[in-house]
């Protein structure tokens, strides 16, 4: 029987891109108490730009996914800058109302660009796959799995090694703190809207090809990544990151 | 009464032949005049909306929980209306009831089900139940007739009033309407909005004035669930046929967008609101395509350059009234004074809390007895901060017991000790800030167990008392957020005085105030001790403690190291070398 492995396989792939989409979520949350509505939306825009960049633009896959991935970093600025930090004084309802509206306008600004109908990417790679002791291993979730514990190594990587990650981290702990110590926390904060918006995109981007690409994916991937969040704990990072697998999981063996 | 001005209620009664005037002057002119067919329709749309939208000015704009499912309950009002008239042949009103009690009885299910937990839960549970109830409407055709929707939807029938014509029936929405407005409008100066406005100012404060936080907001939430049922049935009947993408999330965003942008802290901001938002896209229907990403653009920029909508401009232009200078009754604290041999109000017997290996408080024993002013001092770290956490409820203790006037509440609520006659006030002040001075005490005068918590009359007597007391009368209609950090400070004392508390317990009320106003604290406090008020306080003020303390507990690293009247135990060794570091007579002396 190798239809465990086989759902185990392919629920730790969807869960991979959960994990993602939550660990860029609770970055927000930690770093700037902001819960963001819009975290799907960061998906769904991602897998867009790469729709406009390969298919419009015709630019090369492998080219157009660092410029897919930094126009996204770009966004998430932007982003900061018109719902969070007009807000950032007045508490957490506002700024939670106002990604809201951030979530809906990017939807709908989409919708009437691009219509209901999805579009289609192609994968990274051409092949389909291949079979390992009867598990049939589609390359696109192996890009999927080796792509998301790559980004994680990295993240642990920047957070524990280098000075940057230990202001980001001091800002998430105690922006005032750090600020008396010299840290820019709103530059901080910054770094972590780009970042986690980049991440958001990079999920939207691997996941394309497994779901389509339409305008509903941001729902979806943020009612998940606030499922991810709330399984592991909230404002947890190894929390998130498990969250996302479980529920990939979970999902993958309910649907069979 | 000499208040009479200052009473809220008082204006809302004084409303009510208005309000009649105005209910009779619209149904003369909806029956007077034939309406357009055109116009008709959206003044019906505008109504039925309206009742819905000021469902969300209870529990976003009152209790700060934001509610994304609006047009949910909306579509299950306007099921409960068509099914029942179309397939189960029931009569409009009992079809509108059997719409409203369904809303009710989900909004209720989703409030317990997610109200205990922070705000952006209810928000994400709402959204999934939106997306549900569209599933359910479009799919589950044997019962709710699918995409297609429910034709001839019948209006009432009551005999002589002719509801089935256009223009009567809208008589009957405008109607219902008003009523809606006039209860949400009388709702903000109610005890229970009070109450509201207090969980979403700040929760922790809220609790420790009595007010139970879980129940407050699923009783707002229920109550824009009713508001969102109501008017979606007398929506069904307004336009006798519904479709399910009629209450989709879109909606629901709609909706929202209209309180935001008529201001969700009044009805008329609803009013306004939905009226413009029902009449602008007829005027710009050339943004039929792209109109909800105009509103969720809205959205943003209304919470950015207008936090408070369009009804909020007008508070600019009124005046409070006058706060009346007659002479009020004065506070009932004499009636607390204490005997010689006191019986002890809060008793505490080894109260223990360890994080994790850290014992924060070890085994720490304590008798207030009645009439005294007890001071609890200790360095920083010592554990003064855990032990009024967990005396006042915020923490459950790892071990030992808390007894006020001689009931044990160890495991219980910090609400439920304010009922017991524990008041306090917070080392980082937490008061109301949407809400005036007047109306911050107003809620500490509403303590359940006060004695005129029920009435409201002598609810604003007892809180004009207190603010007497504090000498902060002339300040009642006054935002809180508008006076000094040291006079909110007094806003607090008065918010608790007014509860007529068994113990009073300030939290170190000295920190961040200048030496003025810290020189007419300790005289506060000492007027106070003069009235035989019970009194906990606990602070590093030295001077402050001296002057007013008739016991003193001290902590270090979670023992009690000293406990005894003021002289003994500030020149106990231990103390001196705990507390003060080096020996200094000064201090100690």
């Amino acid at each position: 029987m190798s239809l465990v492995p086989q759902l185990l396989f392919t629920g730790v792939g969807i869960g991979a891109i959960y994990a993602l989409v939550a660990l860029g979520f609770v970055l927000l949350i930690r770093a700037a108490s902001v819960v963001n509505f819009a975290q799907g939306e960061f998906s769904m825009l991602g897998a867009y730009a790469m729709v406009v960049l390969s298919s419009l633009l015709g630019v090369p896959y492998w080219v157009a996914l660092p410029i897919a991935i930094v126009l996204m970093a770009g966004f998430g600025v932007l982003f900061a800058g018109a719902t969070y930090w007009p807000l950032r004084h007045r508490g957490q309802l506002p700024v939670i109302i106002s990604t809201i509206g951030a979530s809906i306008f990017l939807a709908n600004t989409v919708l009437a660009l691009y219509g209901p109908s999805p579009e289609v990417l192609p994968g990274l790679f051409d092949t389909p796959g291949f079979e390992v002791g009867g598990v049939f291993m589609d390359s696109q979730y192996v890009a999927i799995m080796v792509t998301a514990a790559a980004m994680l190594l990295l993240q642990f990587l920047i957070f524990e090694k280098t000075l940057l990650g230990k202001k980001l981290q001091a800002t998430s702990q105690d922006k005032e703190m750090a600020s008396l110590l010299g840290i820019p926390v709103a530059l901080m904060v910054l770094i972590t809207f780009a970042y986690s918006a980049a991440l958001g995109g990079l999920a939207g981007i691997l996941v394309a090809p497994v779901l389509f690409v339409s305008v509903g994916m941001g729902t979806i991937i943020s009612l998940k990544a606030f499922a991810a969040n709330i399984i592991g704990g909230f404002g947890s990072i190894p929390g998130a990151i498990l969250g996302g697998l479980a529920l990939g999981i979970v999902e993958t063996y309910g649907a069979a | 009464m000499a208040a009479a001005p200052a009473v809220p209620q008082a204006r809302a009664w004084r409303g009510l032949p208005a309000l009649a005037a105005a209910i009779v002057g619209v149904l003369a002119l909806a029956s007077l005049v034939p309406e357009q067919g055109y116009t008709l329709n959206i003044v019906m749309q505008a109504a039925t909306y309206s009742i819905a939208v000021a469902g969300l000015v209870v529990v976003l704009g009152y209790c700060g929980q934001i509610s994304l499912a609006q047009a949910a309950f909306f579509g299950l009002g306007a099921y409960g209306v068509a099914l029942g008239t179309v397939d189960f042949g029931l009569p409009f009103f009992v079809a509108l009831l059997a719409g409203v009690v369904s809303a009710t009885v989900f909004g209720v299910a989703l409030g317990l089900a997610s109200l205990r937990l922070g705000g952006h839960y209810l928000a994400m549970v709402t959204i999934s139940f939106q997306q549900i109830l569209t599933l359910v409407l479009t799919n589950w055709a044997g019962l709710t007739h699918g995409p297609d929707g429910v034709k001839n939807i019948a209006r009432p029938s009551v005999p002589g009033l002719r509801l089935d014509n256009g223009d009567h029936y809208l008589g009957l929405c405008l109607v219902t309407l008003m009523g809606v407005t006039w209860y949400i409008w009388r709702l903000k100066t109610t005890r229970l909005g009070r109450a509201m406005q207090a969980v979403r100012d700040n929760e922790i404060a809220a609790s420790t004035c009595g007010i139970d936080i879980f129940g407050t907001k699923v009783l707002a939430f229920g109550i824009s669930a009713v508001l969102g049922g109501l008017g979606g049935g007398l929506f069904a009947g307004a336009f006798s046929y519904i479709s399910p993408d009629q209450f989709g999330f879109g909606e629901s965003i709609v909706l929202l967008t209209m309180a935001l942008l008529g201001g969700v802290q009044s009805p008329f901001g609803a009013l306004l609101g939905t009226g413009l938002l029902v009449i602008l896209p007829e005027w710009l229907r050339f943004l039929r395509q792209v109109y909800l990403a105009v509103y969720g653009a809205a959205v943003i920029l209304i919470m950015v350059f207008l936090p408070d909508g369009l009804w909020g401009l007008t508070h600019r232009l009124r005046r409070p009234a006058p706060v009346g200078n007659g002479a009020v009754t004065p506070l009932p604290l004499l009636s607390q004074r204490g005997t010689e041999t006191a019986e002890v109000v809060m008793a505490i017997d080894g109260l223990a809390k360890h994080f994790g290996g850290l014992k924060a408080l070890d085994g720490v024993d304590m008798a207030v007895r009645r009439g005294t002013v007890h001071a609890l001092i200790g360095p920083n770290g010592s554990g003064k901060t855990t032990f009024i956490n967990v005396v006042t409820g915020l923490y459950r203790p790892t071990a030992g017991r808390i007894a006020i006037a001689g009931q044990d509440v160890t495991g219980t609520a910090p609400h439920q000790r304010t009922r017991r006659g524990l008041a306090r006030t917070f080392q980082n002040i937490r008061v109301f800030r949407g809400m005036t001075v007047l109306e911050n005490v107003m809620v500490g005068a509403e303590r359940p167990g006060n004695d005129i918590a029920e009435q409201p009359a002598l609810v604003v007597e007892r809180a004009l008392a207190a603010l007497d007391f504090v000498g902060l009368r002339s300040d009642a209609h006054r935002m809180v957020g508008t006076l000094s950090y040291g006079t909110q400070r007094y806003v607090e004392i008065a918010r608790a005085l007014a509860g007529s508390p068994q113990v009073l317990l300030l939290d170190e009320p000295a920190a961040g105030l200048n030496l003025s106003e810290k020189h007419e604290l300790g005289l506060l406090l000492r007027r106070l001790k003069g009235h035989g008020l019970t009194i906990l306080i606990v602070d590093h003020d030295m001077n402050l403690v001296e002057q007013v303390a008739d016991h003193i507990t001290v902590l270090n690293f979670g023992r009690r190291i000293a406990d005894g009247g003021p002289r003994d135990v500030l020149s106990h060794p231990d103390v001196i070398a705990a507390y003060l570091g080096e020996p200094r007579q000064d201090a100690a002396a």
